[in-house]
């Protein structure tokens, strides 16, 4: 039986009351016992004139520092202290801050293996359907080739790498672009 | 939960959207879209683990009164009680068992519980408007709760959004979440918003909209909406049986 999926409507600006309480948040994303390099991802969301979007919703999804998802189709093996999903609504600087490890690399089309990265969904009034893009780390030596930035004009790659802060190490800033000259780079998922 | 063991993933694709059956990101009329919507174009990505697989959230700590959201405060709320159910179904028509289906709606009065909400209608003490509840094994769910009222907003002069409940819903794969809303029938708002109008084909939008039903409807108590939600689901195989 084929049936058509149910339409996507934005989320809203009230979503807070049940998507991103205190108790429906996650900010972390693997506990202290997991297996891996911590990291703190501070991400920023921005419009289309540059203003903070202060009322979004992120939800981000990565495998373990072995590259393996705690999926739930299947139990992977994976680190079970790398639950690898976060959910935050951005604050009134469009900003939220989520700490994890850092993923390890996944396999891709044609059994290559990908670059670490975070599949990142952004959930906002005025997106009437969620957009996907990915969160890759700067200078990671994997980066060079894999499989999905391969897609990206080379241009347009520095749009969806996280920086490393210079002045704490184990942090990372990530800036979404929603449009305009530096617009993130959005994948058809 | 219980999770089949698997060593080596094996990736199935998902199947794409139909177009005209989900809303672009630029629709002018719904005026946050005009600043909120990318327009260089997307970059097609070719379904990996990372979009295939999908997060354990929600599934242990859902309690049985999350479902009834006339139960939260020590009194009763407001408004018409009505029991909206439904079943969480793939696009190859097979239930979606273990989905965490999440809602949040206004109060009957039209009033969300929520600081950033300033229409001028009653607060309802005994309404938060939050629920969640975990789809059974045949993929159905169901809540309680109160009709929304339609409410204004600034979108354009006038604007008033039909009567609604958000809902959120969380498949087997990253790529099928589903974030949308959910409507009653005849609401003669539809006709006027933009959000509802922004899914370019006609029977399409008519997804989107519930329907009365007297077999869940319950006698003396409460009135009953079906709702049935359809996620992505994975392409056909030719081998499976």
């Amino acid at each position: 039986m084929d049936l058509l999926p149910t339409p996507s409507q934005t989320l809203g600006p009230f979503f807070h009351l049940g998507l991103t309480t205190e108790a429906r948040s996650i900010a972390c994303m693997a506990s202290a016992q997991a297996k891996g390099e911590r990291v703190w991802l501070c991400c920023r969301i921005f419009d289309g004139e540059g203003q903070p979007v202060n009322d979004a919703m992120i939800e981000l999804w990565h495998a373990d520092a072995e590259g393996r998802y705690h999926d739930c189709n299947a139990n992977t093996g994976a680190d079970p202290e790398c639950p690898g999903f976060g959910r935050l609504a951005t604050d009134e600087e469009g900003r939220c801050e989520f700490e994890t490890v850092k993923p390890g690399r996944v396999p891709g089309p044609n059994d290559a293996l990908q670059a670490p990265h975070i599949a990142v969904a952004i959930f906002a009034r005025g997106l009437l359907k969620q957009l996907f893009t990915r969160i890759y780390f700067a200078d990671d030596p994997a980066n060079v080739d894999d499989p999905v930035l391969s897609l990206v004009p080379e241009n347009r790659r520095g749009a969806i790498m996280a920086e490393p802060e210079p002045a704490r190490p184990g942090h990372w800033q990530f800036d979404i672009h929603l449009q305009g000259e530096q617009e993130t780079v959005f994948f058809d998922v | 939960m219980d999770r089949p063991t698997s060593q080596r993933p094996i990736v199935h694709p998902y199947r794409r959207h139909t177009p005209g059956t989900q809303p672009e990101f630029l629709y002018e009329p719904y005026r946050s879209t005009i600043t909120r919507s990318p327009r260089k174009p997307l970059i097609f990505l070719p379904h990996t683990l990372s979009e295939t697989t999908g997060p354990v959230y929600g599934h242990d700590d859902v309690a049985e009164a999350d479902h009834d959201l006339t139960l939260q405060h020590s009194g009763e709320p407001l408004g018409e009680r009505i029991i909206v159910s439904g079943r969480v179904l793939d696009s190859n028509g097979r239930p979606v068992p273990n989905a965490l289906v999440e809602i949040w709606q206004a109060n009957a009065a039209g009033r969300y519980a929520h600081a950033k909400d300033q229409h001028p209608a009653p607060l309802d003490p005994n309404f938060s408007g939050a629920g969640r509840a975990l789809t059974d094994q045949t993929g159905a769910y169901h809540f309680v709760t109160i009709k929304p009222g339609p409410y204004p907003w600034l979108n354009h002069y006038n604007a008033w959004r039909p009567a609604h409940i958000h809902f959120s819903i969380f498949g087997r794969a990253f790529l099928s979440r589903l974030v949308t809303q959910m409507y009653f029938p005849g609401d003669p708002l539809f006709a006027f918003d933009p959000i509802f109008q922004s899914v370019p084909d006609e029977k399409a939008r008519q997804r989107m909209i519930s329907r009365f039903d007297l077999e869940t409807t319950q006698p003396q108590w409460a009135t009953g909406y079906k709702f049935d939600i359809v996620l992505r689901g994975e392409e056909a195989t030719p081998f499976e049986t």
